[in-house]
């Protein structure tokens, strides 16, 4: 009975495979030797990524089952998929997390990769399309926050906008292409979903596949050993010896951690999706709404900090040249280091650029979240001045407190732990400045002050100079003119209770 | 699978020999009339393709269009409903749209009138990546929360990344109305005359900030 059944299956999967023929190519992938020491958790990031891939095609045409690529009702799609349809909460989530491991996974990969000397040759094609693979990946990132079609979407795309409407000459005919038209609306919304949905996911599963093949046919990348030299006239025939020498069959040998490591990666995308939630959407894309503080999916944080950094007229040039270099960098590193070492003991530079990036990356993510930059809008408005700063304060000092919050001091510069960062803490601001000088500054602004002469009375600019002058830590002396002192004590010789000397 | 077993394996449909004799049968000069008809084959594929590729460029190119051509007169209401020396914000239909832009379509402007005649009605796209700028009267400063880009009550730069004063609309007043020319996301590459960033603290130039109008 059992035999005969197995004899049934044996027939059917010959009638399949005479006419695919694919058992060869699918053993000869599977099978092939890979050296030994390529087995390790440093080789899972990606089969990682590509697993991620799938996930968010999966989950993408799921969602897209609901979603109405309609700039009128995609956001009320967003929040029947959320509110209504049941766990599409949990759908959006697992996609929108998904995007995140795969950003991270993809930039995870490409630096083993470079630290492991892994694109030189004869992988340097490899490496190649990895470039893309990694643009296309951060281009679905931009693109599906960009159909979360809610106020970040809107202003995110706006800050799009503004950067491709510096580029010289057809900045303006750029922008209505990528917009559909002059403003951000319906037609842009359809523009973004045909990318996010067929022109790039499409590209972008092309290209993995052709970055796999070439993985497959070229070998994986053998541990980095210092002083084992790649040189083109010998690496092929030293690489077939290792195979063979020291080599195991990639299923089960490396394969069993590749698969370990991505149903953990899905695991976690489940668990943040099942804690953390879908992201957004966040209020209605309406930009008649000015009640906002815009600002973009993690992945490009650090754009938005390294915006707010540049001198204004370093913007424009930054902004246009330094994508082109950043990505002419990355195709050019397997051309301009083909051959030679692989282990990153002897690549001191390799080492130090990938630190720099990383920690730039890192501190410009961290800068992004804290935005210490921006004014906070409601400070004035919300923000409390702590007790102690206006116990036993005189009525002109209390006014000068009134004023500092109602003309949005606040909105800048923090008191007591509160407030905007974008200028200096004013809690000791009495020991930095004399009333002359804090008058100066704020009649005519400076740096990054705008100016209040305009703006503020005498008699206000009195009240809020002689607020500022109470503020200094007990024990510690407000700044003086020294000079003005000595003025006074001259012409009038006795200060009731002044100090003694100037 | 050993290789014996794949060299057991049924094969394709055995066309092989005829194929043999077929090349026996042609010279080279037969050969090379197949190259010259695959050659045609390859030229005509490209000549149709390249008919195809004109009205699809077209279409793709659809948007590009002059500023002027997306741009008309926009009521924002009666003039007189703006007080004189105050800054209001108000908001309007885009005038370029289709029904299915939703609330995209509803557009923002800052009108500060500076006396019984004259206007200035201000985008409120911060002049640096576009954020919304929010006017703050009791300071008499517009703020950007994107990455703190300030100017005064004439739009000019007061402090922060912006290289220049907020963007302007051409208005004019017909009927009682105010009315301005709009149906454009300001950007710099529309609305953009690069000026002199002024130098903080003085007023030399702020004029030529805003110089966007015209």
């Amino acid at each position: 009975m059992k035999q005969a059944r197995n004899r049934n299956l044996k027939r059917l999967y010959d009638w399949f495979e005479q006419r695919l023929q694919v058992e060869g190519p699918i053993k000869e992938a599977v099978l092939h030797n890979v050296p030994r020491n390529t087995a390790s958790w440093w080789y899972v990031f990606g089969s990682a990524a590509f697993t991620l891939l799938m996930l968010q095609i999966v989950t993408g045409i799921l969602l897209a089952l609901v979603y109405v690529p309609s700039a009128a009702e995609a956001w009320n799609s967003l929040n029947t998929l959320n509110h209504q349809v049941p766990l599409g909460w949990f759908l959006r989530a697992v996609h929108a997390w998904g995007s995140n491991f795969m950003v991270a996974v993809v930039f995870i990969h490409m630096a083993q990769v470079f630290l492991f000397g892994a694109y030189k040759f004869p992988r340097e094609l490899t490496w190649t399309v990895g470039v893309f693979l990694l643009l296309m990946t951060l281009g679905m990132a931009f693109t599906g926050q960009v159909l979360r079609f809610d106020q970040d979407a809107y202003w995110g795309l706006g800050i799009g906008v503004f950067i491709l409407s510096r580029v010289p000459w057809m900045g303006g005919g750029l922008v209505h292409l990528l917009l559909g038209g002059p403003t951000i609306a319906g037609a842009t919304l359809s523009r973004f979903f045909a990318l996010h949905v067929f022109v790039i996911p499409g590209t972008l599963l092309f290209l993995a596949l052709v970055h796999v093949w070439m993985v497959v046919k070229l070998g994986i990348n053998e541990w980095p050993m210092p002083g084992r030299l790649v040189r083109k006239s010998t690496y092929i025939a030293e690489y077939d010896q290792l195979t063979h020498e020291d080599g195991i069959p990639f299923v089960p040998g490396a394969f069993w951690k590749d698969l370990i490591f991505s149903a953990a990666v899905l695991a976690a995308v489940g668990v943040c999706a099942a804690v953390f939630g879908p992201s957004g959407p966040g209020g209605q894309p309406d930009p008649s709404i000015t009640q906002t503080v815009p600002k973009p999916d993690f992945p490009f944080l650090w754009i938005y900090a390294v915006l707010s950094y540049l001198p204004p007229s370093m913007e424009t040039p930054f902004i246009l040249i330094a994508p082109i270099l950043m990505i002419a960098g990355l195709l050019a590193v397997p051309f301009v280091a083909s051959e030679g070492e692989k282990s990153w003991h002897r690549r001191p530079v390799a080492v130090l650029a990938l630190a720099t990036v990383a920690v730039g990356w890192g501190v410009f993510t961290h800068l992004a979240m804290s935005t210490p930059w921006s004014p906070h809008m409601s400070a004035w408005s919300g923000d409390t001045l702590p007790v102690e700063y206006l116990r036993e304060a005189t009525p002109l000092v209390r006014q000068g407190a009134v004023i500092f919050q109602a003309k949005q001091c606040r909105n800048c510069h923090s008191i007591g732990g509160l407030g905007g960062e974008r200028g200096p803490t004013l809690d000791a601001v009495a020991t930095r400045m004399t009333p002359d000088q804090m008058r100066y500054k704020v009649v005519t602004g400076g740096g990054n002050m705008p100016a209040y002469g305009k703006n503020l009375s005498p008699a206000e600019i009195e009240a809020l100079v002689s607020f500022l002058e109470t503020l200094h830590p007990k024990g510690e002396a407000p700044a003086f003119d020294a000079s003005q002192q000595a003025v006074q004590s001259n012409a009038a010789p006795a200060p009731a209770g002044g100090s003694s000397t100037p | 699978m050993t290789v014996s077993e794949e060299s057991n394996r049924p094969n394709t449909l055995s066309t092989q020999p005829e194929i043999d004799k077929a090349s026996d049968r042609d010279g080279p000069a037969a050969v090379s009339r197949r190259w010259l008809l695959l050659k045609a084959g390859v030229a005509l594929n490209g000549l149709v393709g390249l008919a195809l590729a004109v009205p699809v460029v077209r279409y793709l190119l659809a948007p590009v269009r002059t500023d002027s051509s997306y741009k008309s007169w926009v009521s924002l209401g009666d003039a007189d409903g703006f007080p004189v020396g105050e800054t209001r914000l108000v908001s309007f239909k885009n005038p370029w749209t289709q029904p299915w832009d939703g609330q995209t379509d509803n557009v923002a402007a800052y009108v500060r009138r500076e006396s019984a005649s004259q206007f200035t009605v201000f985008a409120i796209n911060c002049a640096h990546l576009g954020c919304p700028v929010r006017w703050f009267p009791q300071s008499q400063l517009f703020m950007c929360p994107c990455h703190g880009g300030v100017y005064y009550a004439d739009g000019s730069r007061a402090s922060g990344p912006p290289e220049r004063g907020l963007f302007t609309y051409d208005y004019k007043i017909a009927g009682g109305q105010l009315q301005i020319d709009a149906g454009q996301m300001p950007t710099l590459s529309n609305t953009a005359k690069l000026v002199n960033i002024s130098s903080p603290g003085t007023n030399s130039g702020k004029d030529g900030d805003c110089g966007c109008r015209g």
